[in-house]
């Protein structure tokens, strides 16, 4: 059974909720998009229902919420380190399935990948909650059914929104109590059964292979395409890798801050080593290392599934318009065309 | 919360200079990690940077640095006395136990001698431990040479040759250390020894291919890797290559896996 709010009785309910948890929702930014005069869509924390944008994908991810683009991990007082602090209300986070499948990715790298916890990422994790927000048409960027992720049944509530205001189901016993009271009404959650774009996912069946796949000319295209400006890591729901800088404060030369800042493996000096060492010196080279993780590397590490969710934010983000569905539909294509070749 | 990225000070004990551009310092710890593994070294307001063990032993451990990075410029400005800030160690040092007891083959080249050094101790130190040292040690030039007392102490315990890229300097062999292994007897050793090659990416590759050239199997070569990284621990992806985290499962990885391990 189910709960219908209209939106003042919503806006009610998190005002209760408020009590107890932070609220993070897409939200529309007016006037702060990429171009002039174009809005964007992130998430943010949020007061009201009515704030939730429902018709458009946001722009970036819900990762955000628990690893910031850029977060003070440590301060300094001349030769003294403070871990820094964060909050305390949990976080009630509406997201689309594919996000929070992508959670499940943020959580293998963050608390799982070499039996090491990061504590920065563990103590806002540990205070999240998934308010599913019912996801059946997608936009012409999406391909979450083909990565498996337009499905989850990870989340303490789901929402549907329809003309007569919003729809909860709320199977955790932690949140129900806040809506006992409002009408019950049947709710089912559906999810997207199909997209307007299919990706063929590639197996690759051993270490020769790939290593041919790295030297295919499928991925020159995108010395001439590519402008390695990151764009796609950033906006990504699973890209998880940072960067650590040590900042000074301008006022005080003794004392400042340790920082982990959003690192893109597509930006040029990602894998530089000090003294000037690089290994992927080409936009192809990068490319072709980004869209491996997303769709062998991490499988192949971590055994379930692939490490893209099929949200298509890099698609949509792209200042150059390349596809990350299509560009996996090519690299399909050329291991048929590399396995096809060593069985002759 | 035990926050395994909280660096920990530590008091500097010595500065050793090696050349110009490479210091070892030694911390004063009681920490005692495996041959070739590594610890990020954190200088606060500066940052992070990864540096091999270079030697260890009761209550002291050395880091030899190179400097030619924002944090390793920092650290040269450091006094005997100062505080070093470390965390580790991290990653798989040197397979101790598949070493023991056969006959070892050591082809280092430049800075690529440090994370191999406390090894190369342990094995002048117990004569018991490998049945023979075969040492090819190379550097760029005479201005470049690192562990000049080690060195002496190995070339009377070990079959060693020394070798300069291109300068031709007495006592010196001249060439890269990739010309010198077909030199190491192999035929001796019948099946029982191991050949660790460390150095820079296009060094070892290089070696790679002399020795298959000579014949040598790809498992009974470990070589050492050094990548960008961050975080140290798994988490901020600088260093990882297909599904493998240099950090976690390296540096020292057995050639059977380093050879396809294509960045």
């Amino acid at each position: 059974m189910g709960y219908r709010l209209s939106y003042p009785e919503a806006d009610e309910l998190f005002r209760k909720l408020s009590a107890e948890y932070e609220i993070y929702a897409p939200k529309l930014f007016e006037k702060q998009g990429r171009y002039s005069d174009t809005d964007i869509v992130r998430y943010d924390r949020v007061k009201r229902a009515e704030e939730i944008v429902w018709d458009r994908k946001s722009d970036f991810s819900a990762k955000e919420v628990v690893s910031p683009i850029t977060q003070t991990i440590f301060y300094f007082t001349e030769d003294e380190y403070r871990e820094s602090r964060t909050g305390a209300k949990k976080l009630l986070i509406f997201l689309r399935p594919c996000d929070i499948n992508a959670f499940e990715h943020q959580d293998k790298i963050y608390l799982e990948n070499g039996g090491i916890a990061d504590v920065f990422y563990q103590r806002v994790r540990d205070r999240v909650r998934f308010v599913l927000m019912e996801c059946t048409e997608g936009w012409d960027t999406c391909f979450c059914v083909s990565m498996g992720a337009n499905r989850t049944n990870d989340y303490s509530a789901a929402v549907r929104r329809d003309e007569n205001g919003l729809l909860f189901s709320v199977p955790d016993p932690e949140l129900a109590p806040h809506f006992a009271g409002n009408r019950e009404e049947p709710f089912e959650v559906r999810f997207i059964e199909q997209n307007d774009f299919t990706v063929e996912i590639p197996e690759i069946p051993n270490k020769d292979v790939l290593n041919k796949l790295k030297k295919h000319p499928m991925w020159q295209e995108f010395n001439d395409r590519c402008i390695s400006c990151g764009s796609c890591t950033v906006a990504c729901s699973t890209c998880t890798c940072f960067t650590t800088v040590d900042k000074i404060y301008d006022e005080n030369a003794h004392a400042g801050e340790r920082r982990r800042v959003a690192a893109s493996c597509q930006v040029a000096g990602f894998d530089c080593m000090a003294g000037g060492h690089e290994f992927r010196t080409t936009a192809a080279d990068r490319m072709r290392y980004r869209v491996l993780h997303k769709v062998h590397d991490y499988k192949a590490r971590f055994g379930d599934f692939h490490m893209c969710v099929g949200c298509g934010r890099c698609s949509a983000r792209c200042p150059k318009f390349i596809s990350f569905p299509a560009t996996i539909n090519k690299m399909a294509a050329a291991i048929k065309e590399i396995v096809a070749a060593e069985r002759q | 919360m035990n926050n395994p990225v909280m660096p920990k000070p530590h008091q500097i004990l010595d500065i050793i200079r090696e050349t110009n551009l490479e210091y070892t310092f030694r911390i004063e710890t009681d920490m005692r990690p495996q041959h070739g593994q590594f610890f990020q070294l954190s200088l606060p307001r500066v940052g992070e940077c990864p540096i091999s063990v270079s030697n260890f032993g009761e209550g002291w451990m050395e880091f030899t640095i190179r400097s030619v990075g924002k944090v390793t410029d920092q650290l040269f400005s450091l006094q005997p006395g100062d505080e070093l800030f470390v965390r580790g160690p991290y990653g798989k040092g040197w397979p101790i136990d598949e070493l023991r007891g056969k006959h070892l083959v050591v082809v280092a080249g430049g800075t690529g001698v440090s994370p191999v050094r406390s090894l190369l101790n342990k094995c002048a130190a117990e004569p018991d431990f490998v049945k023979s040292v075969d040492l090819i040690c190379g550097y760029k030039n005479e201005d470049c040479i690192l562990f000049r007392p080690d060195l002496r102490r190995w070339a009377e315990k070990f079959r060693a040759i020394y070798t300069l890229d291109s300068q031709v300097c007495e006592g010196w062999e001249t060439g890269l250390v990739t010309t010198h292994i077909s030199k190491v007897p192999f035929d001796s050793f019948g099946d029982d020894y191991a050949v660790i090659i460390v150095g820079p990416p296009v060094m070892m590759h290089f070696c790679g291919l002399e020795c298959k050239k000579l014949g040598i199997p790809d498992e009974k070569i470990w070589v050492s890797f050094e990548r960008k990284m961050s975080c140290a621990v798994g988490k901020c992806g600088h260093c990882r290559i297909d599904e493998t985290y240099v950090c976690l499962e390296g540096p020292v990885f057995n050639y059977t896996v380093a050879k396809d391990l294509l960045d």
